[in-house]
């Protein structure tokens, strides 16, 4: 006999429906009102009616211009140069700064330069912050990922092995995952603290003291390696059970199969290991890498973005912007473009690792 | 080609024995079936043979070699796995050449070799599909495919037929009797199924935890068995066995009878035997016929007609059952009251500790 559930609709719907409403309330709705008001100039909170203003903060955003410009020479057409030996171009801001010539570098900066022969190639930003945000983002997922993905396979291939006290082994690597982010990162602060810090000492005494001291969150070319690193190792042991489950679902027969024919064992990974490990590779490579789009909370904590913007990131700025600056326009847009930058990546790993007919 | 032995064979995990020393001789070419109940080592001891398992103890050797210490794919054998155990990315033809190419074989050699195999188990057609485009069945040729492009010494099977329907079964072991007999090499043949075991085999070898209770061909077995464990393993239905006690003996004769069964003569061979001893005697339920001098009488309690025979469940006066199998046309009712008897050479004789003693 058919139950009630079964053939009444209305009963569906009202079992669903607490969830259905709180999943629109605060999924669904957010995400539209996100892509709404990045089309306005809405602040947190202003008095001012809201506007709106078109495709103007994707442009204020995502503004990028490149301006070559010649050295300066004297009437002899010498080149002019600097005290230090340096050769001087014209001032950037004659560029940038109400110049009818050039409208469209209007309010950009100098984001990053390069020299090429006599002359010199700015890249201007209109906003240089959000700019070295996207660069470290993507650093960061281009680091992460592989890294990340490899090292947890690694362990997964260690631990899914029939020793004695191996559940402990699988403890351990999978404790920082169930510590929080939040938590691990204060900790990790004083592991890199440039005085007295863990890694300093271990350095020091590993070295004979031979190995400088170094402010690992307080100097620009080290502070996003060593978040890099702290990140791995907080969610590696995530990914190594993920890869582990994979392990385990391959039939053991197969590789009696590979050991009778004779496979070595990087040939039994290469024929066997890999290709049943192929959707958990999918999964896990997909899932680490939105993970570390959303990087937020260990700047929040250790660096604040700095320092000189060497760790920003395109969800602090999010966050930054709409709640620091109040600017939730701002930060909205920043949403969008991060959701469209993740999805066409998403499909674009889902094609790369489709099953080849 | 090779002949595999076994000597004092030994398999114990920590203080567990799994397999107590087993001596086993099969011949080059030799059909040999390890068969037994769940749990009894036939698993494991082909494994050991496969190199899978290590030896705890004894010598196995394959041809002239003793090959206790050598890794799976140095011992000149091919093993075929109940779950088929096929690579599921790789096509057909990658798997049977799968040894090859881990081996880097050249390209020509692979190919003739695919082929021989494609063309001895008729599966040409199928080479370029995939594991997951296949039936049961052809999977399973896929596996032996892989088996027969090594040319093994030794082929070894672990319930190659378990995860196959009952009518597809059927003609899989037609098919690897025909096999066998087409490639004259040596398997060893893993099953709980006797009716595998009885028709595929030259040699039988039963085993019952962890050692052997008998080997000898299927026929042997099934007239002869050595013991209970045997006699009540082989043959389907099982073997009746009732409690008798020695009336009288003699050189030639044994006389006996039992609570439920009238005192009767057989024939005896061997001696040791005296009056007042308790034995089991054991009858097979096709070697039943209804006869009104029969030693057995009981009521009928359950009829199955099976239509080439009917098979009879006996209630004794004492409450002990027999399985009664008699002609396909037997008229006969639940209710009844039924006098069955066998002739004397049928019938065997175990002592008290379970070995045949006449029969």
């Amino acid at each position: 006999m058919a139950s009630k559930f079964t053939r009444s609709n209305s009963t569906g719907w009202l079992m669903a429906g607490p969830a259905a409403v709180l999943m629109g309330l605060f999924i669904v709705l957010p995400f539209l009102f996100a892509i709404g008001l990045s089309f306005t100039n809405q602040r947190l909170i202003s008095p001012n009616p809201t506007q709106f203003v078109g495709l103007s903060n994707y442009s204020q955003l995502l503004g990028i211009g490149l301006l070559t410009l010649e050295p300066e020479r004297d009437d002899a057409g010498e080149i002019l140069r600097e005290e230090d030996g340096t050769v001087s171009y014209p001032a950037l801001r004659g560029y940038t700064r109400n110049n009818p010539d050039y409208p469209q570098f209007d309010g950009m900066r100098e984001w990053f330069s390069v020299s090429l022969g006599e002359s010199r190639t700015y890249v201007l930003a209109r906003d240089v912050v959000f700019a070295k945000a996207v660069v470290n983002t993507i650093i960061f997922v281009l680091v992460v990922a592989p890294v990340q993905g490899g090292l947890a396979l690694v362990l997964a291939l260690l631990i899914n092995q029939k020793l004695r006290g191996i559940n402990v082994f699988r403890a351990i690597y999978f404790m920082p995952v169930v510590v929080s982010i939040v938590v691990v990162s204060l900790l990790w602060r004083f592991i890199y603290d440039g005085q007295s810090g863990l890694l300093n000492n271990l350095l020091g005494a590993l070295t004979f003291g031979a190995f400088p001291r170094i402010d690992w969150l307080g100097n620009p070319s080290t502070a996003l390696g060593a978040i890099i690193a702290m990140s791995i190792w907080q969610a590696v042991g995530f990914h190594m059970v993920i890869w582990l489950s994979g392990l385990q679902t391959i039939s053991p027969s197969l590789y009696e199969a590979a050991a009778i024919e004779g496979a070595s064992k990087w040939q039994t990974f290469r024929y066997v290991t890999w290709p049943g490990l192929r959707n958990t590779a999918v999964l896990v490579l997909i899932v680490i890498t939105m993970q570390a789009f959303a990087l937020f909370a260990q700047i929040d904590v250790m660096t604040s973005g700095g320092p000189l913007d060497s760790t920003q990131t395109i969800v602090f700025q999010a966050v930054e912007r709409g709640y620091g600056k109040q600017d939730i326009s701002g930060g909205s847009t920043i949403s969008v473009i991060l959701f469209v930058f993740v999805l066409a990546i998403s499909l674009l790993q889902r094609w790369l690792t489709r099953e080849k007919k | 080609m090779a002949s595999v032995s076994l000597k004092n064979v030994r398999k114990n995990y920590g203080a567990a024995d799994i397999i107590k020393g087993v001596d086993i001789e099969i011949a080059d070419g030799e059909f040999c079936v390890f068969v037994g109940p769940s749990g009894c080592g036939k698993s494991t001891l082909l494994r050991m043979i496969a190199g899978l398992e290590d030896i705890s103890g004894g010598t196995l050797s394959i041809g002239d070699r003793v090959v206790n210490d050598l890794p799976p794919k140095d011992r000149s054998i091919a093993m075929v796995f109940q779950s088929y155990a096929i690579f599921p990315h790789m096509t057909v033809r990658e798997n049977l050449a799968f040894g090859l190419t881990i081996a880097n074989a050249p390209k020509a050699e692979k190919d003739a070799k695919v082929a021989e195999a494609a063309r001895i188990l008729q599966m040409e057609h199928l080479l370029e599909r995939r594991p997951s485009q296949l039936s049961g069945g052809q999977r399973q040729r896929v596996a032996i495919g892989r088996a027969i492009v090594r040319k093994p010494g030794v082929f070894l099977f672990d319930e190659p037929l378990s995860n196959l329907d009952a009518a597809l079964r059927v003609d899989m072991r037609m098919e690897l009797a025909k096999l066998h007999s087409d490639l004259g090499a040596t398997m060893v043949y893993v099953t709980h199924d006797q009716v595998e075991a009885m028709t595929l085999a030259d040699k039988i070898v039963v085993l019952s935890a962890g050692t052997v209770q008998q080997v000898g061909s299927p026929l042997e077995l099934y007239h002869r068995p050595a013991n209970l464990f045997v006699a009540g393993f082989i043959g389907s239905p099982k073997m009746n066995f009732v409690e008798v006690t020695i009336d009288a003996v003699d050189a030639s004769a044994i006389r006996i009878s039992g609570p439920a069964m009238k005192a009767q003569t057989l024939p005896l061979t061997g001696a040791g035997q005296k009056a007042g001893d308790i034995l089991t005697l054991g009858v097979r339920p096709h070697d039943f016929k209804p006869m009104d001098d029969g030693a057995f009488t009981g009521k009928v309690t359950l009829v199955e007609h099976l239509g080439n025979e009917t098979i009879v469940n006996l209630a004794l006066v004492n409450g002990q059952h027999l399985i009664v199998a008699l002609d396909g046309d037997t008229a006969c009712t639940v209710g009844e009251t039924l006098t069955v008897g066998h002739p004397p050479e049928k019938a065997a004789l175990f002592d008290q500790a379970g070995n045949r003693i006449t029969g």
